[in-house]
């Protein structure tokens, strides 16, 4: 990406760390993850990429001991500044969870809750139709509007959840492995779905799929685990170069699989 | 998209409504906590009620005055002349019939007091005050007894005293005790576990261990769920159909030889209670045997242990604090139970302790009962009396089976 | 140590008596709690089926008046539902809000060490013998009615002080089984939740509660079954001698409290006043059954849902 202007960051974080009580589970985190791209976050199991996903929407905040520090600027604001509010904050930054969490409601009311919640005005039954169309769920649902979330299939209940998020217009999608759950032909729907996303949001997913990761995403974060155990970013950089020229062994052994 | 038709409050608009969302949050925080503090405060007022009525002023007047009686101040009497003043001031036939009961010679010298003080000088009670009026409406209770009772003593009077946990029943409240009650109570319970134990333990050894997964065990569990949720009184029902009416013969003993009694015994009570308790205890002791670790029988079986030789040796041991628990649970549970006791007959005066399977007995949750809807105001101060004895009674088992809680789980 | 290579066994079956003998008793135990039902329900019929037998007694009557004196021939039973009714509904009313409120705190709000300081108090509250609670409902809710309506609105014996008693004997039950709902709803749906930007109250209220509904209808149901048949609190503050009235400021007497009353006194075997007992608590059985089962079933069936 060859570009003259500065490209616009919607993340940027500086020297951000989270702590789970006295263990350190993420240490050191510098990226700047541009808008309108998606980012994947990889790296082996345990190493902090949920962690680090979740800190940016503020959801640890439900862990009792967990603490963040360093910084993490959107559009200028650190987000753990004490006059941050959590609730704007998570409803700028959607996130789709990696087991499909629908509401225990109907289809209709999974997509409307959040948006009313948020104070929509206007038409509900369009937005609702706007966003299960965002979410290329429409077609299939569009029938079963009334009908229980859970008679949906699990693919069609992580688009549901997909397009619940869209529905309160986040800035920034958070997806952390939306697709480890489903069936190949699901996974390839959300890939492609995240395609279309892109075009108006920004997504950062965690992802065990290399192929995934390669196949869908711009940037790649390349996490790894220290002897202290403690997780961090060894590599951030275009998705073609940490695949094809990665400038770290460690990530060159993870990406091709002679990974411990 | 058009802005003005479909879109969500931005900047200011979004900060107003979420401060309004804020703040339903913190109203619904709080009424969720009051809930909480209601709970609590009931919980209070509850036990200030009790200890408010076992303790306070009373106002009393002598039927008979005791200088007519003796020279000497009544309690300075002594043993052998507290015999002679009831020998002297009692019918002949009274006499005898409390010699009876227990001889004069090995009664104690305050039992014989309150008995002249009962039968003789014969306490009137006029009124009676709670704890709370006592300490702080002094003045004006001392005020309306000068009024209205010119005659009569005021005392500051301790309801719940060693006197009432050893004396045996009186028709009137100054002397009533709640000694056949704690007895009848223990034997109930006694009874109950002896018969609910064994089955009930047993029962819950097949379900666990035996019992095949099929409609049959199904129904039996079922059953024993809804066993668990029958309300207490149709147990009363059932006991004074079946124990006390169709096995009149068993629980009055008379195929023992047993003849001045009916059916409505200590025994047949103490049944009606072992079956009310019986799916409890076996709910509890199933729990207990679930948390054995199948390993542990699997080893069992591994070095060629039968099946009993494996619950015998490994999973009762490892269970037994759990069932001890489930059990103590359920004691607490029938020791406070009144409502079958009242059906199957438990008599509401009685003075003599249940001696043996086939008495009559009372409970300590029966007198509660009679003596709160009593109307004299005396008789309150000794149910609140028999409350507290039944609540430290219920105290003291619930710490045991926490202790027994607490050692089974450091065990496993 | 000198080795045999092979040491013939035999692997037929052995026949083992202790086993067997310990089987059977174990297996009569567990059918015990079956016979109990069975004799349970064969002499509360049999001595109910001589009351209705009773030529005197009509369903007519039974369901048709509005008194119930069995001794003299008045057999409508309406006085006797109509204020078990009422105070189960008082008791409801108190004990549901409160029960679900304590509970939504106790699961969503509270840390770890003020749950562990409020729960024990509701678990008091759960041991507490309803005679207990009848007294303190006649001699200190009562009372209090009284001194806030005044003593001619209010009889010393009403429904509604045993109602209030009630609701707050039930409060625990409601409260503890709600709670088991709550926290059986699975955390990511919270999590969803908040990542729509919802707060603790919206999250609490529009997803953790509706998705444990089930489970709170099954409190709901055995909270009834429980003020149904509770005896103590009624026979002492309810009133003695049936009244068919819906005013919960006036003294009436429940099903159980009949039952405890008329028991109590001196009865003799196969009277009518006898056998209208067995009626009444064949009823209070068959209602409470239904209604435990429902709320089994619903409890088994929502146990399942988040399996
Ligand atoms: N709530 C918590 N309290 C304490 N430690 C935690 C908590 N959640 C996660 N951890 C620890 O933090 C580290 C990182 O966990 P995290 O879930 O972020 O890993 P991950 O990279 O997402 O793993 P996976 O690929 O298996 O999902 C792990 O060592 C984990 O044990
Ligand atoms: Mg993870």
């Amino acid at each position: 990406m060859e570009n003259n202007v500065e490209p616009e960051y919607a993340i940027v974080t500086n020297d951000l760390s989270i702590h789970y009580g006295s263990y350190t589970a993420v240490k050191g985190v510098n990226v700047k993850v541009e808008k309108q791209k998606i980012t994947a976050i990889i790296g082996p199991s345990g190493c902090g990429k949920s962690t680090l996903l979740r800190s940016f929407n503020r959801m640890n905040d439900f862990v009792p001991n967990c603490r963040v520090t360093g910084e993490l600027l959107l559009q200028g604001q650190n987000l753990y500044s004490k006059d941050v509010d959590p609730v704007e904050a998570r409803r700028r930054i959607g996130m789709v969870f990696q087991k499909p969490n629908p509401f225990p409601k109907s289809i209709y009311e999974n997509i409307a809750w959040g948006a009313r919640i948020n104070g929509f005005k206007g038409n509900m039954d369009e937005l609702v139709e706007q966003s299960l169309r965002g979410a290329a769920l429409w077609e299939e649902v569009k029938d079963l509007l009334q009908k229980s979330a859970y008679e949906l299939s699990g693919g069609q209940q992580q688009r549901l959840c997909i397009a619940r998020t869209i529905a309160i217009q986040p800035e920034i999608i958070l997806m952390d492995e939306p697709a480890s759950a489903l069936d190949p032909i699901s996974t390839l729907r959300i890939e492609e779905l995240m395609q279309e996303l892109k075009k108006n949001y920004t997504i950062i997913i965690v992802t065990h799929n290399m192929q995934q990761a390669a196949r869908a995403s711009d940037y790649t974060a390349m996490m790894m685990i220290d002897d202290q155990r403690s997780g961090g970013v060894i590599e951030f950089d275009d998705t073609k170069k940490i695949f094809t020229r990665p400038k770290d062994k460690r990530t060159e052994d993870y990406v091709t699989g002679r990974f411990g | 998209m058009n802005p003005n038709k479909n879109h969500f409050p931005e900047g200011d608009a979004f900060r107003r409504e979420l401060n309004g969302r804020y703040r339903s949050a913190t109203i619904g925080e709080v009424l969720f906590l009051s809930a909480l503090l209601i709970a609590v405060i009931s919980l209070t007022a509850l036990l200030y009620n009790i200890v408010d009525g076992a303790f306070g002023y009373t106002a009393y007047e002598y039927k008979v005055d005791p200088s007519t009686i003796t020279s000497k101040p009544l309690n300075e009497l002594t043993q052998p002349e507290l015999v002679e003043v009831l020998k002297a001031n009692i019918s002949k036939g009274a006499y005898n019939k409390l010699n009876n009961e227990q001889a004069m010679e090995t009664r104690s010298q305050a039992d014989l007091l309150s008995l002249v003080l009962e039968r003789i000088i014969r306490i009137d009670t006029k009124a009676v005050w709670s704890l709370s009026d006592s300490l702080f409406h002094k003045t004006e209770i001392e005020a309306e007894v000068a009024e209205k009772y010119p005659d009569a003593k005021l005392e500051f009077r301790t309801w719940l005293t060693m006197n009432f946990i050893t004396a045996p029943m009186s028709s009137r409240a100054e002397f009533a005790g709640a000694r056949t009650a704690i007895l009848g109570s223990l034997w109930l319970v006694g009874i109950a576990v002896l018969f609910a134990l064994p089955i009930g333990v047993g029962a819950a050894v097949y379900l666990q261990e035996y019992a095949p997964k099929n409609l049959f065990t199904r129904i039996i569990q079922t059953n024993i769920n809804n066993l668990a949720g029958v309300p207490s009184i149709v147990y009363g029902m059932l006991g004074l159909a079946l124990f006390v009416r169709v096995l009149e013969p068993l629980t009055s003993g008379s195929i023992f030889g047993v003849t001045d009694s009916n059916g409505r015994t200590v025994f047949a009570a103490g049944l009606t209670m072992g079956v009310l308790v019986l799916p409890l205890i076996i709910i509890n002791a199933q729990e207990a045997i679930k948390a054995v670790p199948d390993s542990l029988r699997q080893a069992a079986y591994g070095v060629g242990a039968t099946r009993w030789q494996t619950i015998w040796h490994h999973v009762l041991p490892n269970s037994v604090a759990g069932i001890l628990t489930g059990t103590i649970l359920s004691i607490s549970r029938a020791i406070g139970e009144t409502a079958p006791l009242i059906v199957v007959g438990a008599s509401t005066f009685i003075t003599v302790d249940p001696d043996g399977l086939f008495s009559k007995f009372t409970a300590l949750p029966i007198q509660i009962f009679n003596w709160t809807t009593r109307a004299q105001p005396e008789f309150h101060a000794i149910a609140a009396s028999a409350i507290i004895v039944l609540m430290v009674l219920l105290l003291s088992l619930n710490a045991t089976a926490i202790l027994l809680r607490n050692r089974f789980q450091r065990r496993l | 140590m000198s080795t045999k290579n092979f040491r013939p066994f035999n692997l037929k079956k052995t026949i083992r008596p202790g086993e067997t003998i310990i089987q059977s008793l174990l297996f009569v135990a567990g059918v015990l709690s079956i016979m109990i039902t069975i004799t349970l329900v064969y002499e509360l019929g049999k001595e109910a089926l001589l009351f209705f037998n009773n030529p005197d007694v009509t369903l007519a009557k039974f369901f048709g008046t509005t008194e119930w004196q069995p001794g003299i021939g008045k057999y409508g039973i309406w006085p006797l539902v109509t204020s078990t009714l009422i105070t189960s509904f008082i008791a409801m009313l108190i004990a549901l809000p409160l029960g679900l409120a304590a509970a939504l705190y106790l699961s969503e709000y509270a840390s770890p060490k003020v749950r562990s300081i409020l729960k024990p108090i509701l678990e008091i509250l759960a041991g507490i013998p309803t005679v207990v609670y009848g007294f303190f409902a006649l001699l200190f809710v009562t009372p209090i009615l009284q001194s806030i309506m005044g003593k001619d609105n209010i009889s010393v014996y009403n429904m509604l002080s045993a109602g209030l008693v009630m609701g707050i004997m039930i409060l625990p039950l409601i409260s503890s089984m709600s709670e088991d709902a709550f926290s059986a709803v699975p955390r990511p749906l919270r999590e969803g939740a908040y990542a729509m930007g919802a707060t603790k109250l919206e999250t609490s209220l529009q997803v953790v509660l509706p998705a444990a509904l089930s489970g709170i209808g099954a409190a709901v149901i055995l909270g009834i079954s429980r003020a149904i048949g509770e005896t103590m609190i009624v026979a002492v503050a309810a009133g003695s001698g049936p009244n068919f009235t819906l005013n919960p400021f006036e003294a009436a007497e429940t099903m159980t409290g009949n039952i405890a009353r008329i028991s109590g006194g001196d009865l003799s075997y196969g009277s009518i006043d006898y056998t209208s007992l067995f009626a009444i608590a064949l009823m209070l059985f068959l209602v409470t059954l239904v209604l435990n089962l429902i709320s089994q079933y619903v409890v088994q069936r929502f146990r399942e849902q988040y399996e």
